[in-house]
């Protein structure tokens, strides 16, 4: 079969800028390479919505200016659509587009829609499809009254709702999403994720890379993820597959009246792998998150806290999450914080 | 091939519209690119007057003062325009596109052309009446032959110098700062270049717009003894190998300084 996106022992390094690394050498620190993909391996094929999963700096932008032909590999092979990136990018350019979070492409003078038509140009498209093109989709992502606004005067989620559209406009076979809801409120980044789930399902051929560090964004976007962290593909599979693999399954949410002590309700029970305790005290509530080494435990955790006085006031059984499973592996959360804006 | 020509022919009216409707919106643009240039040769062509010098010498920089509308339209409204382009983020939107960067290039220079022309007929026409210019022209085939050589050679300046900035985007941008008014000098905007003696004069035709300034004077007062570099014919010459020269390069330049970037990670901004 012949892959949308394919990489072999993809490799990229940076070099300290010129001046710096002489003024280094001349100090006589050793300057390494900073290493910013390792060896990389992913398979994308057509009609799947790939994600890349990764904290702040672990590669995923690199990748994308590769695959979109902005940066050379060090080594290793990248492929877009069979077409070697570094041998044939005028094959590969024809083939993709590419829209970044945050973007502050086009010019303030121009409105939405003459922005639109003209990055439509710049792939050849005739004047009276790209106007029919973006005026779809100017109607499906509710951009219609800011259209003939100057593009200076958009707001974050117009702006970027225009950036989308400017990406989907040559109608790409393969099209790279970096981080697209980045800084977006719920609302628009939801409509945005909708956009880009029913483009791919349009057209078989289709095929979207996307880049996120929203846990959630990845989970319920996409077909596939992979987990990148520091440069390396941890792990590679569907959202489910990774949650059954990599998270623990036995996850229950406890609420027990305050517990004051310290000392968990819990503790030195072999069956309990780790509890989080979190105090409401404005409820007058404790939350405990208990995860357990298997399913039979939770009848002695009630007895445990029954015999402690804790009454159990509500339980839970949770969902693993895929932030479970990212913690479990990378050993580390995403350190956006409580970035999160509201997928699902 | 001819899908090739037709979606670089749109991407440079693509890019060259932005230009134009700027130019419509933004009507006081044309103050700064009109009004500001014309004071400057206006106030050579006083000084000349009250040196008592000879009287071709305020014909001249009333032309010249036309011709550098050309030159800026090229070195600011193009070349470094990629500078601004790769600040914006819109460099790697057109590096990315299944185009020339030349389109782009081209599509820069041609929507500035409008304002420019503008600008260099109004220079012309003010100067002319404000200070009662009178012109000889020997030849408005040769002349406008001149003319179209000198732009094919200052636009391979450009997209030369372009390269540049596409790469090195702020220290190009200084350094252009920098030699702005020494290429005024050199190239003699406001006087004949002879009069920086014969070295000097040879040096700065190395600039194509100084050779094409040179000839256009002598076409254009050819009743007046004007102290030429070289004859018409040896620097329309001269302005073809120029132009081929100029190009060439410029088609190697974008290419390997493209090359460069993609090698190094310098063509696009880090933090994205
Ligand atoms: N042009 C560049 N020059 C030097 N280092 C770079 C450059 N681009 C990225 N890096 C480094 O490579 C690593 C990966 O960066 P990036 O791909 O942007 O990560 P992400 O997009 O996942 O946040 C970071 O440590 C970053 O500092
Ligand atoms: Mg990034």
């Amino acid at each position: 079969m012949q892959w949308s996106i394919e990489t072999r022992n993809l490799r990229r390094t940076f070099r300290d800028r010129p001046v710096r690394r002489l003024f280094r050498r001349a100090v006589g620190t050793k300057v390494p390479d900073k290493v910013a993909l390792e060896s990389v391996n992913v398979t994308v094929k057509p009609g799947e919505l790939f994600g890349l999963l990764g904290p702040n700096g672990a590669g995923k932008t690199t990748l994308i200016k590769i695959l979109s032909t902005l940066l050379l590999p060090s080594a290793g092979e990248a492929l877009v659509d069979g077409i070697d990136v570094a041998k044939d990018p005028d094959g590969v350019r024809r083939r993709v587009n590419m829209v970044s979070g945050g973007e502050h492409s086009g010019y303030g003078i121009l409105t939405v829609r003459e922005t639109i038509w003209m990055f439509s140009q710049f792939y050849g498209v005739p004047t009276k499809v790209a106007k029919k093109r973006a005026d779809a989709m100017i109607e499906r992502l509710n951009l219609t009254e800011s259209a003939d606004t100057k593009t200076s005067k958009l707001s974050t989620g117009m702006r970027q709702k225009m950036n989308i559209i400017r990406g989907f406009v040559s109608d790409p076979k393969i099209l790279f999403l970096d981080e697209p809801t980045l800084g977006l409120d719920v609302g628009i980044a939801r409509e945005v994720r909708a956009f880009v789930s029913e483009w791919i399902k349009e057209h078989p051929e289709r095929t979207v890379l996307l880049t996120t560090h929203y846990m959630a964004e990845a989970d319920s976007m996409c077909d596939r993820v992979a987990i990148i962290d520091q440069g390396r593909v941890l792990a590679c599979d569907t959202p489910a597959n990774l949650k059954r693999d990599l998270a623990p399954d036995c996850v229950y949410q406890i609420e027990v009246p305050l517990w004051t002590e310290t000392i968990s309700p819990l503790d030195q029970m072999p069956v309990v792998r780790s509890v989080a305790m979190e105090h409401r005290g404005d409820q007058g509530r404790t939350h405990l998150r208990v995860i357990l080494e298997e399913e039979g435990g939770i009848a002695s955790v009630t007895d445990r806290l029954a015999k402690r006085g804790a009454r159990v006031l509500s339980m839970t059984r949770l969902e693993p999450s895929l932030e479970d499973a990212f913690l479990n592996l990378v050993g580390h959360g995403l350190s956006s914080g409580n970035g999160e804006n509201g997928a699902r | 091939m001819r899908t090739n020509l037709t979606t670089n022919l749109r991407a440079i009216w693509g890019r060259a519209y932005v230009r134009v409707v700027g130019a419509n919106r933004e009507p006081s643009w044309l103050f700064f690119e009109v009004a500001l240039p014309l004071l400057a040769s206006f106030s050579f062509a006083l000084i000349y007057r009250g040196m008592g010098a000879p009287e071709q010498y305020v014909g001249f920089v009333v032309v010249s003062g036309a011709m550098i509308a050309f030159w800026q339209n090229i070195l600011w409204s193009m070349a470094a325009q990629f500078y601004w382009e790769k600040e914006m983020g819109n460099l790697e939107l057109y590096l990315i596109a299944p185009i020339s960067r030349m389109s782009i290039l081209m599509g820069m220079a041609v929507g500035g052309l409008f304002m420019t022309a503008i600008r260099a007929t109004l220079i012309l026409l003010i100067g002319t009446w404000v200070f009662g210019v009178t012109y000889q022209v020997s030849s408005w085939l040769l002349l406008t032959g001149v003319f179209v050589l000198t732009m094919g050679a200052v636009y391979g300046l450009g997209m030369l110098s372009s390269s540049l900035f596409m790469l090195f985007g702020r220290e190009a941008w200084h350094t252009a700062n920098l030699f702005q008014e020494p290429v005024y000098f050199a190239t003699g905007f406001y006087f004949p270049v002879r009069a920086l003696g014969d070295l000097g004069a040879m040096l700065a035709s190395a600039i194509p717009l100084t050779l094409g300034l040179d000839a256009i004077r002598q076409l254009i007062f050819s009743g007046t003894p004007v102290n030429p570099l070289f004859t018409v014919k040896t620097e329309m010459l001269l302005l073809v190998v120029a132009t081929i020269l100029f190009n060439w390069a410029a088609l190697r330049a974008l290419r390997f300084m493209e090359n460069l970037g993609k090698q190094s990670g310098r063509l696009t901004l880090k933090g994205q």
